[in-house]
């Protein structure tokens, strides 16, 4: 019932509403869709905090990502003790990166009357799932040794389970508990998305990359004035 | 030849008062708001100073406008590499202590006061934690004090000024100062726009007015590190940039922006400039020498036939044509090349221009009076109060030249209207140095007619936004010819 519940039942949800959530926030309030920036506020500590903070996530993020798309290769990386050593170090120094960043950040919050203005209630809960999360990912880190090469065979599965639709839990259900805490915390800040600041990061500004530097919009473009799409079925009238 | 129609300014410092009525109607209209409250889109500064925000033309601490790197225009502070780079914490930007902590008056306490011995009063509260606070700065804190240790010694402007001559600035004999009216220039090649990751921030192009559309900002706050005028602000409440909208609201219902509306000591010209769009890369990217004139040549004169054909053909409309002919600013920037853009070695190609200030190069003290007998007026350029190097700095990148040419072009109307009024000047006065700049006395008339005695009609020429044009954009009338009246939101028809 548990494991059913949490396992099954929480994923599903969490994926439905960050889904349905985060298009029914962006289209109908586009205003909000942004994460509150406090740096105009506080700069220094913001970047001892922030940076090893964001770094360390987006590293963490992208290698839970190569290790449930590419199981093979990681353990074919794994394979050489070294190299599996050098990828858990690496990773365990970004979590602690990470950790520490948040620590630095609910200091910063707190410490500061200017920030605590600006904050709202579910930046609480923000803070709060993400310790969790953390923390609880580098318990396994620390006391489940070897995660990367684990996780291959028994997460990769279990998550593409859940993305056929076929939720197949026996393996979770015999993890310990640190790793059904990392889990669920995980799917809840999925399933948080759409209420909280988290939500910026689903607006990163990719086409920046592409677009020319300077932008400029033409309102109405004088030359086109007066064409009419009815008037002769088919047939747009020049300027009348 | 691409040509498009700007929107531009003309600020005439001689006759800038320093009264901060321009600040107070674009406040009251704009950002008098929660968030807001420390931005002030127009604002005045003292000269020499450091101005608001503090420093803010010390491009080594904000990173703002752009730098020539090998060939290329590059962005100082952002752009594409170091934008998304400096994403978790761009540290470049000005925080609210640079500006100054707003604040307000308790004065309910005036009201609600216990009774007692002492005289109730309205302690001064921070409008951003609403906690007791004393102000230690605000946004024209600077006021009149040119010799101040805390503000003119400052100054970025002095940095390659001598020792001496920075010196000879605060003896109390030779101080001297003016004011700066500042507000977004409204540029031809924004920093702002380019370094908006999310494309929030765009210039129109009917108008040029360079805006932020408040539901793409993201706040990724680099156009206020972009900026090298620090003319666009980052509002802490609603995490959102805000700028200058130039009123735009008001222009396209023909009415004059706020500041300008109020400016006091008349000295802010507006109209419409055509210029030449594929010219804006080159300008922007050349030697710093020649970045003033290279920027005046993209402007096009809207008399040359071939021009104003050119510009039907691109869509500018009879009227913005008339209201280009009919500018002022064209009159004061191109065809008297009176005035210049503010630090144009930014590189953003300001459409802003200033008439520099002549009246605190010229005036000397001798035996504690103004000295302003007629022989020293002509040779005082040389050896005026302010160095030239100084106004260099701000209106012409450097170039004394630049500069000299342009106050001597102010002076020699001076000679010729007091010729004219008083009369008590030897012929060759007047004439030598009109001669020097090649000014006929027609042209002189004009100048002071625009500078002094200019109508409202004249300061200000706005095309008409064509609104009625705009709706036949979205709408043809030609669509709804046949239907009934504005027509069904949904057509009728069932089914699929």
């Amino acid at each position: 019932m548990f494991n059913n519940f949490f396992f099954i039942g929480l994923p599903y949800a969490a994926l439905t509403v960050m889904l349905v959530g985060s298009i029914f926030r962006y289209l109908n309030f586009g205003f909000k869709v942004s994460s509150l920036s406090t740096q105009f506020l506080e700069t220094r500590e913001l970047f001892y905090g922030s940076r090893p903070f964001h770094w360390g996530l987006l590293y963490l993020f992208f290698g839970h990502l190569v290790a449930f798309l590419f199981p093979r290769s990681v353990l074919l990386w794994n394979s050489v003790p070294v190299r599996l050593l050098i990828l858990e170090i690496v990773a365990l120094g970004f979590g602690i990166s990470a950790f520490f960043g948040l620590y630095l950040l609910i200091v910063r919050r707190l410490k500061h009357k200017r920030l605590i203005v600006v904050a709202n209630k579910m930046d609480i809960v923000v803070y709060v799932i993400l310790a969790v999360q953390i923390i609880s990912g580098l318990w396994i880190a620390f006391f489940f040794r070897w995660g990367s090469s684990w996780f291959a065979g028994t997460m990769t599965p279990y998550i593409k389970s859940i993305f056929m639709f076929t939720p197949d839990i026996a393996a979770v259900s015999a993890m310990p508990l640190a790793v059904k805490i990392h889990i669920i915390s995980g799917f809840t800040i999925i399933g948080i998305i759409p209420f909280t600041r988290f939500m910026h990061f689903l607006v990163y500004p990719f086409s920046y990359i592409w677009r020319p530097y300077q932008y400029v919009i033409w309102n109405w473009d004088r030359k086109t004035i007066r064409k009419s799409k009815k008037l002769v079925n088919g047939v747009r009238s020049k300027n009348n | 030849m691409d040509i498009r129609s700007q929107i531009s300014m003309v600020f005439h410092l001689d006759k800038c008062i320093g009264c901060h009525t321009c600040s107070i109607a674009c406040k009251n209209i704009w950002t008098d708001r929660k968030g807001a409250e420390y931005m002030w889109w127009n604002n005045v500064e003292t000269k020499p100073g450091t101005g608001y925000p503090s420093k803010w033309e010390d491009q080594d601490i904000y990173k703002g406008g752009w730098e020539i790197k090998g060939k290329k225009l590059s962005l100082k502070g952002a752009g594409k590499f170091k934008g998304l780079k400096n994403m978790f914490h761009n540290p470049n930007l000005p925080v609210i202590d640079d500006y100054y902590e707003p604040w307000t008056y308790q004065y309910e306490h005036l009201f609600e006061a216990e009774e007692g011995d002492d005289q109730p009063v309205a302690r001064p509260v921070s409008l951003i934690t609403g906690e007791y606070i004393t102000p230690k700065s605000g946004p024209n804190w600077d006021d009149d004090l040119s010799g101040s240790q805390e503000y003119a010694r400052k100054d970025v402007n002095f940095k390659n000024l001598s020792a001496q001559e920075q010196e000879a600035m605060f003896q109390l004999e030779r101080m001297t100062m003016h004011y700066l009216p500042r507000m977004c220039n409204h540029c031809l090649n924004p920093a702002c726009v380019a370094a908006c990751p999310s494309g929030a921030i765009y210039k129109r192009g009917e108008d040029g007015i360079v805006l932020i559309n408040q539901k793409k900002c993201r706040a990724w706050r680099m156009c206020v590190t972009a900026c090298p005028y620090k003319k666009s602000y980052y509002n802490w409440n609603t995490g959102k940039s805000e700028k200058c909208l130039l009123c735009y609201p008001r222009l396209e219902s023909g009415q004059i922006p706020a500041c300008m509306h109020s400016c006091v000591g008349r000295i802010r010209y507006l109209g419409v400039m055509l210029y030449d769009a594929d010219k804006i890369e080159a300008a922007a990217s050349c030697p710093e020498s020649e970045l003033v004139d290279r920027q005046l040549e993209i402007y096009l004169d809207p008399f040359d036939p071939e021009v104003i054909k050119a510009a039907k053909e691109n869509g500018i409309a009879d009227s913005t044509i008339d209201a280009a002919q009919k500018s002022p600013v064209y009159k004061f920037v191109k065809k008297w090349g009176l005035a210049l853009p503010l630090h144009p070695e930014f590189r953003t190609l300001p459409n802003l221009f200033y008439v520099p200030p002549l009246l605190p190069t010229m005036a000397f003290v001798e035996n504690g009076t103004y000295e302003t007998t007629s022989e020293s007026f002509w040779g005082a350029i040389e050896k005026s109060r302010l160095p030239m190097k100084y106004l260099a700095n701000l209106f012409s990148a450097g170039n004394e030249k630049t500069i000299e040419v342009v106050l001597k072009k102010l002076m020699a109307v001076r000679l010729h209207r007091r010729n004219v009024t008083v009369g008590d000047l030897p012929e060759n006065e007047v004439t030598d140095p009109m001669k020097e700049v090649s000014m006929d006395k027609d042209t002189a008339d004009a100048i002071f007619r625009l500078t002094s005695l200019p109508l409202f009609s004249e300061r200000f020429v706005i095309p008409a936004a064509h609104r009625e044009e705009a709706m036949e954009m979205l709408e043809s009338t030609a669509d709804v010819k046949g239907n009934h009246g504005f027509g069904f939101k949904e057509p009728p028809k069932r089914g699929l």
